[in-house]
């Protein structure tokens, strides 16, 4: 598997500096699970974080800070951690974490919602007010519409893809959008295409995959 | 080869070494002494990242020592072939200032069946981390201020492309066009590095 499509410095600079909302957060480490390219750039982030904090030296005297520090640390018992080894089953996992466990199982164990027109969605909750996560699945060959968006969305393909003009989006591709692009994203025939869709909240469907069972839905 | 680490000194180069060395002592045989020189180092740099977001003496102090405690327990975990003490103790002073603020950051899991591994070979792997944290210095120290300046205010101030634009009176595109050519500067260093 070979990533084409990956995260802008913007989203992955947030994610570096703790700054990301955690909707935002389940997508870019989702995408990081898949993609060893981004992991990379990643850890040059935190390096350049490390030289940063390297400087941000404010001399002081710290006879106090390290005797309270040692009165602390007399009460701290060390638990040992072991090192996990990798999972011996390597059956074929879809989903990778840290989204497995917001939406509790993989494919086989997920209870989709109906949308019409063959597509469905899981709404997955999270403690961000500013997102709307879901996992959508949609028809094989299906056209969308052309439309903007308004406002940030990620989507992340886990199975399946989907064509954007002369762009392919497959396994591990992460698409950004914001206000400003219009696009006219397709499912690839053969099938069915399952994503991540990370958007702002206010603004309700507007992922294009959404989009396209709006009317049905009438809202 | 380019071994050209043009502006990170040497000695702090060594000084570098020597906090490796004394990061795996304190992992393996708990030593107070060992840890004492790694504490008066990083206690007054984690309390000034902790302060840019606490604006507030006391909270930063006491998330510095947080952070200081589970460095000490986490020792045991620095891997010395990663090198980078600086990066590493960088993101658990993130974490803990992340958890203060009862936010959540969700992180991939390196065992997880579905995770895809690099395909460098570790042993490869291994002798690029250690030359990465110095060549990453050497390509900090030649990057202008003012980029410096927006990439301080993302990791210390937490503050967002547009939160830095409107702070500094420029457009959002300047933040941007600054952020991507500072990490262009530090990837090609990388990628230099053989
Ligand atoms: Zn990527």
């Amino acid at each position: 598997m070979n990533v084409k499509h990956h995260l802008s410095d913007e989203f992955l600079i947030e994610y570096a500096a703790g700054s990301l909302s955690e909707g935002w957060s389940l997508a870019v480490a989702s995408h990081l699970a898949l993609c060893p390219e981004c992991r990379q750039r990643l850890h040059a982030m935190e390096g350049a974080a490390g030289a940063l904090l390297d400087k941000a030296d404010e001399s002081a005297n710290e006879d106090e800070a390290w005797a309270r520090f040692k009165a602390r640390a007399a009460d701290i018992k060390v638990e040992e951690v072991k090192l996990e080894a990798p999972k011996a089953t390597k059956q074929t996992v879809v989903l990778p974490e840290p989204l497995r466990s917001y939406v509790g199982g993989d494919l086989a164990d997920l209870k989709w919602r109906a949308l019409g027109r063959g597509a469905y969605q899981i709404l997955i909750e999270t403690k961000d007010k500013n997102t709307q996560v879901r996992l959508l699945r949609i028809p094989a060959g299906k056209p969308v519409p052309e439309h903007t968006h308004e406002g940030r969305e990620l989507t992340l393909v886990l199975a399946g893809s989907f064509h954007d003009g002369e762009e392919l989006f497959a396994r591990g591709d992460i698409e950004e959008a914001d206000g400003d692009l219009l696009h006219t994203p397709k499912a690839t025939e053969g099938e069915d295409c399952i994503c991540l869709a990370v958007t702002e909240a206010p603004l309700k469907f507007s992922s294009w995959i959404v989009r396209l069972v709006q009317p049905i839905l009438k809202i | 080869m380019n071994n050209k680490n043009s502006g990170g000194s040497e000695a702090e180069d060594l000084a570098k070494a020597e906090m490796v060395r004394l990061l795996s002592i304190v992992g393996r045989d708990r030593s107070a002494d060992a840890f004492e020189a790694i504490f008066r180092f990083y206690a007054p740099r984690i309390r000034s990242f902790m302060a840019a977001k606490t604006k507030d003496r006391q909270a930063a102090e006491e998330l510095m020592q947080e952070t200081m405690t589970a460095v000490w327990n986490k020792a045991g975990q620095f891997d010395p072939a990663r090198g980078n003490v600086s990066a590493w103790i960088y993101t658990i002073a993130r974490n803990v200032r992340i958890d203060a603020y009862r936010r959540k950051r969700p992180e991939f899991d390196m065992n997880d069946p579905a995770f895809v591994a690099d395909d460098v070979a570790p042993a490869d792997q291994e002798f690029q981390q250690i030359q990465e944290a110095q060549l990453l210095r050497g390509a900090m120290a030649t990057l202008p201020e003012e980029q410096l300046d927006v990439l301080r205010r993302a990791f210390f101030d937490e503050a967002s492309h547009s939160t830095i634009a409107r702070d500094l009176g420029v457009p959002l595109g300047t933040v941007k066009s600054r952020i991507r050519l500072a990490f262009e500067k530090l990837r090609s260093s990388l990628e230099g590095r053989l």
